[in-house]
């Protein structure tokens, strides 16, 4: 039975130009992709091909130069710094590369800050956070630092960083890269069965090929444009 | 988030003690030299703050500061006292002779010599013996400090410890004898010699033969006058400068601050410690926000706003000025106990710890300021480069 889905994320003719000195470079050339909500998309393709770009610019963490991105409806264009940061805060959750955790904060913790910064207390932040810890299987590690986790165990934390605060958007950028093949594998595996759900999308920016099989739908990017999306048809 | 600045700030423990460090040396060198300077300057006016009941000090115009006595006839006494708002006029001799000791060494002191009928003028607190004994024959009072080190009396064994001098010991000023009566607490002078007082009458026998000897009238105002108006018309009618006892000692520390390197010498430890304060801890601050630059990226792109990062950057720079500030201050305090009662100067006085306390702040503030500005101008889209 197919399911309606809502258009998550929307762009129309985006285009990014990064200038340095007399350089210019065209990391986004006309960008037009449509996300749907409870889907997994992979945005794939070589180094410099501007997907990270994309994805910057679909969290609303970078401006693009001309064109429309439309986010659960929402219009950056139309929106102030101020209030692109309140509705990231509120709506985007993010899985990075390097996972970039405080070190200084131990899981628990480091999982509860977007719900702190968003100015829930930090008891009922820190609850919350350990909960969500236990849907990754670290519900044990809450008071570990993260450098006393494996980086497996930290990209989980990453992951239930990235869900604490139940966002409708959850972009990743390359979350497999910096693990081992299994390790890759079993993050990627949570992710697809937390992150994926109704009223939700998630983007993952990636070239592992590993992992292709996962996604619902895997946008291929060269030079700055989509080139084919491909629709999966067996996703595990 | 205030919990996140304060974690981030005490996560990375080296950084945090060089910055605590940078601050407390800034704060313990502004708030020790600072005291020192004080402390010494103190020591210029002692002889003025010590003789506290007197309103107002007259003397020759051309005085520059307390030790520059320029004398002035007995009879001038007299004029003054003439003055309407006069409640009375004492005399009082200010002079340096020389003390010979037991030993056959001499020793330059500071001899006061005060009014031999009401004794106005004597010194601020006494160990032993009665002011009153200076009206005994040869009567003097030594301050304690100089008769235990530099009026001292030779060991009675060779090796042995110097004897302090005590009620009954006798010593020579200037070719006559002197009786100590009594030992007196004064604050210590500027040069560090020992201070004697006794009556002026005595006190212009001892001194070298002189036409003028007396150096100094001190006035006290009737109850109800305005000592600067007292001022004024002391001047007025008798020519003479005259000044209120808190006149007088500013008149003598801005004469050290202009005709000695002191106060530049000082200056340059101050500003050197405010320098290598705000080199350390800004330095350590700064660099410690670019080493987490990556995380505040991250929080910016979870949504923690410019407003709130700046909260959280101003918070670790006042607790970590809060901190250095308090634990310089504490060392410059601990020092100050320490050397209390030793020759070291050292006055620390709460307009000090405010200048010192804004030192600090200033030196947070700079480094904050340019801490902010790199995390205001910072691209979250940072976070996805690896």
């Amino acid at each position: 039975m197919q399911v309606a889905h809502e258009l998550a994320v929307s762009c129309r003719g985006v285009t990014k130009t990064y200038v340095s000195g007399s350089t210019r470079t065209e990391a986004l050339r006309g960008i037009d992709l449509d996300v749907l909500s409870s889907e997994l998309l992979m945005l794939v393709g070589p180094s410099g091909c501007g997907k990270t770009t994309l994805i910057s610019v679909i969290a609303g963490i970078l401006d693009q130069d001309a064109g429309t991105s439309i986010v659960f409806g929402r219009d950056f264009k139309s929106m102030s710094q101020r209030q692109k940061t309140a509705w990231r805060g509120a709506h985007v959750g993010f899985v990075f590369q390097a996972f970039n955790l405080l070190p200084a904060l131990n899981a628990r913790e480091n999982v509860a800050v977007p719900l702190l910064i968003l100015g829930t207390p930090r008891r009922e932040a820190l609850e919350r956070a350990q909960a969500v810890l236990a849907d990754v299987g670290l519900s044990d590690r809450g008071g570990s630092l993260p450098a006393e986790l494996s980086g497996g165990q930290q990209q989980r934390v990453a992951i239930a960083r990235a869900l604490v605060h139940s966002p409708r958007l959850i972009v990743c950028d390359e979350p497999t890269s910096s693990l081992d093949a299994e390790t890759g594998k079993t993050v990627i595996e949570l992710l697809k069965e937390t992150a994926v759900a109704p009223n939700r999308a998630l983007v993952i920016v990636t070239h592992d090929s590993r992992i292709f099989s996962y996604a619902d739908r895997v946008a291929r990017m060269d030079d700055g444009r989509i080139t084919r999306i491909e629709t999966q048809r067996t996703a595990p | 988030m205030n919990f996140i600045a304060l974690k981030m700030l005490m996560g990375d423990r080296a950084k945090y003690i060089g910055i605590i460090i940078g601050l407390t040396f800034a704060s313990l060198l502004i708030t020790q030299q600072a005291s020192v300077f004080v402390g010494l300057m103190t020591r210029t006016f002692g002889a003025i703050s010590d003789l506290g009941q007197a309103d107002v000090w007259v003397m020759d115009p051309k005085v520059q500061f307390v030790d520059d006595v320029k004398p002035l006839s007995d009879t001038r006494l007299f004029l003054v006292r003439g003055v309407e708002g006069v409640q009375w006029a004492v005399p009082l001799y200010k002079g340096l002779l020389k003390a010979r000791l037991e030993n056959g060494n001499f020793q330059t002191c500071i001899v006061f010599g005060i009014d031999d009928a009401t004794l106005m003028g004597g010194p601020p607190q006494m160990f032993e013996g009665k002011l009153e004994d200076l009206r005994r024959s040869e009567a003097v009072i030594v301050d304690l400090n100089g008769a235990r080190t530099k009026l001292a009396r030779p060991p009675l064994e060779p090796g042995g410890a110097s004897r302090p001098l005590e009620i009954g010991d006798s010593l020579e000023l200037n070719d006559h004898r002197a009786v100590v009566v009594g030992l007196c607490g004064v604050t210590r002078t500027f040069q560090s010699q020992p201070t004697i007082y006794t009556t002026y009458s005595r006190a212009t026998q001892f001194a070298p033969r002189e036409r003028r000897l007396l150096s100094f009238i001190l006035v006290k105002a009737k109850a109800g006058e305005d000592p600067a108006a007292l001022c004024r018309r002391i001047h007025g009618q008798t020519g003479l400068l005259a000044q209120t006892s808190t006149e007088f000692q500013w008149t003598t520390v801005k004469y050290f601050m202009k005709y000695t390197g002191i106060p530049i010498n000082f200056g340059i430890a101050v500003l050197l410690g405010f320098l290598v304060g705000t080199v350390i801890a800004g330095q350590t601050f700064y660099n410690f926000t670019l080493d987490n630059i990556r995380q505040f990226g991250a929080l910016k792109a979870m949504g923690a706003s410019n407003a709130t990062l700046l909260r959280m950057i101003l918070l670790q720079a006042l607790l970590s000025g809060g901190i250095g500030y308090g634990l310089g201050v504490g060392l410059a305090s601990l020092f100050g106990r320490v050397v209390r009662g030793t020759e070291l100067a050292f006055r620390m006085m709460p307009q000090i710890l405010m200048i010192s306390g804004a030192a600090v702040l200033f030196i947070c503030m700079l480094s904050a300021v340019l801490s902010i500005r790199k995390v205001m101008k910072l691209e979250p889209a940072i976070v996805f480069k690896s």
